[in-house]
C-alpha cells in the first residue's frame, strides 16, 4: 500500500467578491515509501495548493488525502498527532524564525518525535553543515545554508513523507542541484517518501523516480522519469520539455507555447489544455479526458 | 554604436567588487554575462547606467561611442539613461510601479527624452505594446500592472525599456522569475528585437541554457573578473577556463549532445 494516496482531490480558494477559484480540480497521485515523486507545472497550476492540502494547511473541498490509510485532518491550533508529514518551504528567508538560534528550531522537531538520542548538531552534520552552527541565528547564513537548516528541521521530526514546495527556486543556480540531491539522499536513506515540487524540470529529472505533470489543477501525465523525459506523450509535457533551452552552445531558440495559462476561476470547457494545444481535435473541446496515466484523447486507454 | 567597458574597477567600503572588467558590446549582438551570484554581473550592468549604490568608488572607462559614461556630468548622463541605454530588471512585479497605468509608465520617459506630445507618445506606446505582443494593445494601455501575468509584465518592462529606441539594452536576469514556457517567449522576443532594431544587448544570467539560446558572445565572471570570453560555441562547448568547465559540469542536465 502506498504511503500517501491522493484521490480525486479538489481544493477551492474562496475570497469575498471574487468567483471561487478551483486551484486543484480532481488530482490523483500516490507516493510510496522510499520513492521520490516530482511534481512539475507552470506557476498558477495548483502545485503548491496540492502540497498544502496534503499537509492539512488548506481545507479540502472534495476527494481525499490519506496518509498511511488515515485521512489527513486540517491543521488546527491543537497539538498535532500526525507528524509523519513534514514540509520544506520555498523561501528559507521566511520559513526560519529570525529570533531563535537554528539549533533550538531544529530541537523543536526532535521534541515532536520524542527523539532524545539525536542532537541538533548531529542533524546539521547530516545536511553538510559544521556542528557548531547550531548556536547561530538564521541571518548569519546564506540562502543555500538556510535551506539546509530548514531540511534538517524537517528531518528532525523523523518524517515518513517529506514534501518540498519549490525548495530550490529561491537559491542560486550553483546551490540548487546540491540541495535537491541532498533532499533526495536524506529522504531515501531514512526510507521516507519525497514529494518534490518544482517548476525547474532539469532538477526534477535529476532526483525524481516518477514525474507528475500538472496543468491548471489537473495531473495530465504521470510516469517514470526516464520514460517521460525520453518520450513525453501529453502535448503539454512535450511543450514543457521543448521549452527548456539546452546549454549546448548551438544557439537554438527554445520552442514557444503560445498563450498564457487560463484563469483557473474560469477554465476552458473540455480538455483544459485544448485552447493552447497544437494537436487539438474536436473531441478535446467537448469532453474532458478523465483517465490516466496520460490524460489526453490521443492516448486514450483501450 | 558600441559600448566598451575597459578595466572597470569598483569597490564599496574598501571591499573590491569588480577588479578590472573588460567587455565589448556591439550592434545587433547579444553579449551574455554568466557567473554565480556575487561575482559582480549585476554590478557591471548597474555601473553602465551609473546606478551604483552609495559610497561606490569606480575607476576604468565605459565608452559609449565617444563619451565616457563614468565621467559624464549628471545632466548629460540623464540624457543617456533611459534614452540611449535602457535596462530590464529581474523581477517585473517590482520593477513596474503598481499604482500607475502601464500607459503612464510607457510614455513618461518618451515625452521627456524624445519631446513627444501626449497623443504621439500614446500612439507609439500602443505600437510598442503590439511589438512585444501584448493582446489588445489599445485596451492594455490603460490597465495597471497587477492585471497582467508575470510573462506579460516582463514584456511590458521590455517595451518600456525600448520606448526611446535605445542603442544598448541591459537585461539583468530577465527570465529568471518566469516559467520555461514564458521564458521561451521572452527570449524569442529579445533575440528578434536585437536582430530587427540592431540593439546591443548585455544579457546577465546565471542560466547557461538561456545563454546558449540567445547569446552571440559569452563572458564568464568570477570574483569581479572576467575569466573567459569568446563566441558562444567555443565557450560553451570547449571551455578554456577551469571555472567555466566547473559551471557547465555543475548543471543538473549535463548531457551535452
Amino acid at each position: 500500500m502506498s504511503l500517501l494516496t491522493i484521490d480525486d482531490l479538489v481544493v477551492e480558494h474562496r475570497s469575498p467578491g471574487r468567483p471561487v477559484v478551483r486551484a486543484v480540480a480532481g488530482a490523483s497521485l500516490a507516493v510510496n515509501p522510499g520513492e521520490v515523486v516530482g511534481l512539475v507545472g507552470e506557476s498558477g497550476c495548483g502545485k503548491s495548493t496540492l502540497a498544502r492540502a496534503v499537509c492539512g494547511l488548506n481545507p479540502i473541498t472534495a476527494g481525499s488525502v490519506a496518509f498511511d490509510g488515515q485521512p489527513v485532518t486540517p491543521l488546527g491550533l491543537r497539538r498535532r498527532r500526525l507528524t509523519g508529514i513534514q514540509m520544506v518551504f520555498q523561501d528559507p528567508y521566511a520559513s526560519l524564525n529570525p529570533r531563535r538560534r537554528v539549533g533550538e528550531q531544529i530541537a523543536d522537531g526532535l521534541r515532536t518525535s520524542g527523539d532524545t538520542a539525536t542532537t541538533p548538531a548531529d542533524l546539521l552534520e547530516r545536511v553538510g553543515l559544521p556542528r557548531d552552527f547550531a548556536r547561530r541565528h538564521p541571518h548569519e547564513f546564506s540562502g543555500g545554508q538556510r535551506q539546509r537548516i530548514a531540511i534538517a528541521r524537517a528531518l528532525a521530526a523523523r518524517p515518513r513523507l517529506l514534501i518540498g514546495d519549490e525548495p530550490i527556486s529561491a537559491l542560486d543556480a550553483s546551490a540548487q542541484a546540491q540541495v535537491a540531491r541532498l533532499m533526495r539522499d536524506l529522504a531515501v536513506e531514512s526510507g521516507a517518501g519525497l514529494l518534490f515540487i518544482s517548476h525547474d524540470l532539469s532538477v526534477v529529472r535529476l532526483i525524481a523516480d516518477r514525474i507528475a505533470v500538472m496543468y491548471l489543477g489537473k495531473i495530465v501525465e504521470v510516469g517514470g522519469t526516464a520514460e517521460v523525459w525520453a518520450e513525453p506523450r501529453h502535448p503539454y509535457t512535450k511543450a514543457l520539455l521543448g521549452a527548456i533551452p539546452k546549454p549546448d552552445g548551438l544557439g537554438v531558440l527554445p520552442a514557444e507555447l503560445p498563450g498564457d495559462v487560463p484563469d483557473p476561476a474560469n477554465p476552458p470547457g473540455g480538455c483544459r489544455f485544448s485552447p493552447r494545444c497544437p494537436m487539438v481535435m474536436d473531441v478535446c473541446r467537448e469532453k474532458e479526458p478523465d483517465f490516466g496515466p496520460v490524460a489526453c484523447w490521443l492516448h486514450e486507454p483501450t | 554604436m558600441t559600448l566598451d567597458i575597459t578595466g572597470l574597477k569598483m569597490s564599496i567600503g574598501g571591499k573590491d567588487i569588480l577588479r578590472g572588467v573588460d567587455l565589448r558590446l556591439s550592434e545587433g549582438r547579444v553579449h551574455g554575462l554568466a557567473g554565480e551570484s556575487g561575482s559582480g554581473k549585476t554590478m557591471t550592468g548597474l555601473a553602465v547606467l551609473g546606478l551604483l549604490p552609495h559610497g561606490a568608488r569606480v575607476s576604468g572607462a565605459i565608452r559609449l561611442g565617444e563619451r565616457d559614461l563614468l565621467t559624464l556630468p549628471p545632466k548629460e548622463l540623464n540624457r543617456v539613461r533611459g534614452g540611449e541605454v535602457a535596462m530590464v530588471f529581474q523581477d517585473p512585479a517590482t520593477s513596474l510601479h503598481p499604482m500607475l497605468t502601464i500607459g503612464k509608465q510607457l510614455t513618461e520617459h518618451m515625452r521627456h527624452h524624445l519631446g513627444l506630445g501626449k497623443a504621439e507618445a500614446k500612439a507609439r506606446a500602443v505600437e510598442l505594446l503590439g511589438k512585444v505582443r501584448i493582446p489588445g494593445p489599445a485596451e492594455a494601455y490603460g490597465r495597471f500592472p497587477h492585471q497582467f501575468s508575470g510573462g506579460m509584465r516582463q514584456r511590458i518592462a521590455i517595451a518600456i525599456a525600448l520606448a526611446c529606441s535605445p542603442k544598448v539594452l541591459i537585461a539583468d536576469e530577465p527570465t529568471t522569475a518566469l516559467d520555461v514556457t514564458v521564458q521561451a517567449g521572452v527570449l524569442r522576443l529579445l533575440r528578434g528585437l536585437c536582430d530587427e532594431l540592431g540593439l546591443a544587448v548585455l544579457l546577465v544570467t546565471h542560466d547557461l541554457g538561456v545563454m546558449s539560446a540567445v547569446a552571440d558572445e559569452v563572458s564568464v565572471m568570477k570574483d569581479g573578473l572576467v575569466v573567459e570570453t569568446g563566441p558562444r560555441a567555443s565557450v560553451l562547448r570547449e571551455p578554456g577556463h577551469a571555472y567555466t568547465r566547473s559551471l557547465l559540469d555543475s548543471l543538473p542536465d549535463t548531457e551535452l549532445t
